[in-house]
């Protein structure tokens, strides 16, 4: 009405007149505030990382250990996993339960598929003798790409329960918002990635 | 999803326009993804085609990962400059400013004790 002629997105009641936020806001926002302070831990393991990447103590430096091709088909797999966790959002939101499930399951097996090349690299390199203990450079290299690792394995388990929840109770409100929640850690695993393989992988064989 | 009262509110991180444009939705996804592929193929590639002067390469690179995290946030996360994203924005602007604190922080003093720490290459006094 007055005040605001562009209405900028917003309604005619004044802030101070509106209730609290719905639900599905409170909790995708605490969510992301989750988020932001898992980068800020991400960021410790960064800040490791460049500080030791020259400490090798005479074992292999990073473009020793490097193998490019691998960690392009980790980046594809992760990529299209994200792509495949949209759909699944646009699934929800047209409450399709058969392409939800299709989406969810695509997202899955290539989570999967990272996370057993990304298995496939740090057993390799334990078996060739240049495991964590092996210097403080690798220390830093495990701890930063296993950290991350870790978040994938994780969010394959919330993934798969959120498949059998959709089964079991369908698209209720709380479901709704898990699944919310779930997508923005989905989509902020990626992210990570991408800060990863461009500072531990490209930059190390370029640096 | 979209009703009137919604307009009033801020919107979720990672939440879309709201709607049933399913096909409109699918765009915004497929063309992420391609943003995204062709700045990851152009990291991979610079690396080692020669395409970009050597010592200008971890500054491409860089760039490059920017330009893509930049892609994820607004094609896959939603992130607008819309007033319904305010919210969401000032809190990863928050984030970013840690982040930033944490790395260069680190990577600025740890260098200087390392420099400063390096018996074998100090001349005797």
């Amino acid at each position: 009405m007055s005040g605001d002629p562009h209405k900028l997105g917003r309604g005619e009641i004044a802030p101070s007149e509106r209730g609290p936020a719905p639900k599905r806001v409170v909790v995708a926002y605490g969510f992301w505030i989750f988020l932001l302070t898992d980068f800020i831990m991400f960021a410790g393991f960064f800040a490791a990382y460049a500080v030791l990447a020259k400490a090798t103590a005479g074992g292999p430096a990073a473009r020793d250990i490097v193998e490019l091709p691998l960690v392009g088909g980790e980046t594809a797999l992760l990529l299209a996993s994200s792509f495949a966790c949209g759909m699944a959002g646009i699934a929800t939101a047209a409450k399709n339960r058969f392409w939800f499930q299709i989406a969810m399951a695509a997202t899955a097996l290539l989570g999967a598929g990272f996370l057993a090349l990304e298995a496939y690299e740090f057993l390799h390199l334990i078996g060739e003798g240049h495991g964590p203990q092996r210097s403080a450079f690798l220390s830093a290299f495990f701890a930063l790409v296993g950290c991350h690792g870790l978040h994938v394995t994780l969010g394959l388990v919330w993934l798969t329960t959120m498949m059998a929840q959709v089964q079991a109770k369908g698209f209720r409100d709380e479901i709704l918002r898990r699944i919310a929640c779930f997508s923005l850690f989905w989509h902020a695993l990626d992210i990570i990635w991408v800060a990863l393989f461009t500072t531990v992988y490209l930059l190390g064989v370029a640096g | 999803m979209s009703d009137q009262s919604d307009l009033d509110n801020d919107r979720a991180p990672g939440e879309d326009s709201g709607g049933v444009d399913i096909r409109g939705k699918m765009v915004t996804y497929i063309v992420g993804f391609l943003l995204a592929a062709v700045l990851s193929i152009a990291s991979f590639a610079v690396v080692h085609s020669g395409v970009i002067y050597g010592p200008g390469i971890p500054v491409a690179l860089i760039a490059l990962a920017i330009a893509q995290m930049g892609v994820h946030l607004v094609f896959f996360l939603h992130v607008t400059s819309g007033p319904d994203n305010t919210n969401n924005v000032l809190a990863l602007a928050f984030g970013v400013l840690i982040v930033g604190l944490v790395l260069i922080g680190s990577i600025w003093i740890m260098g200087h004790l390392d420099h400063n720490l390096m018996p074998a290459s100090m001349p005797a006094m």
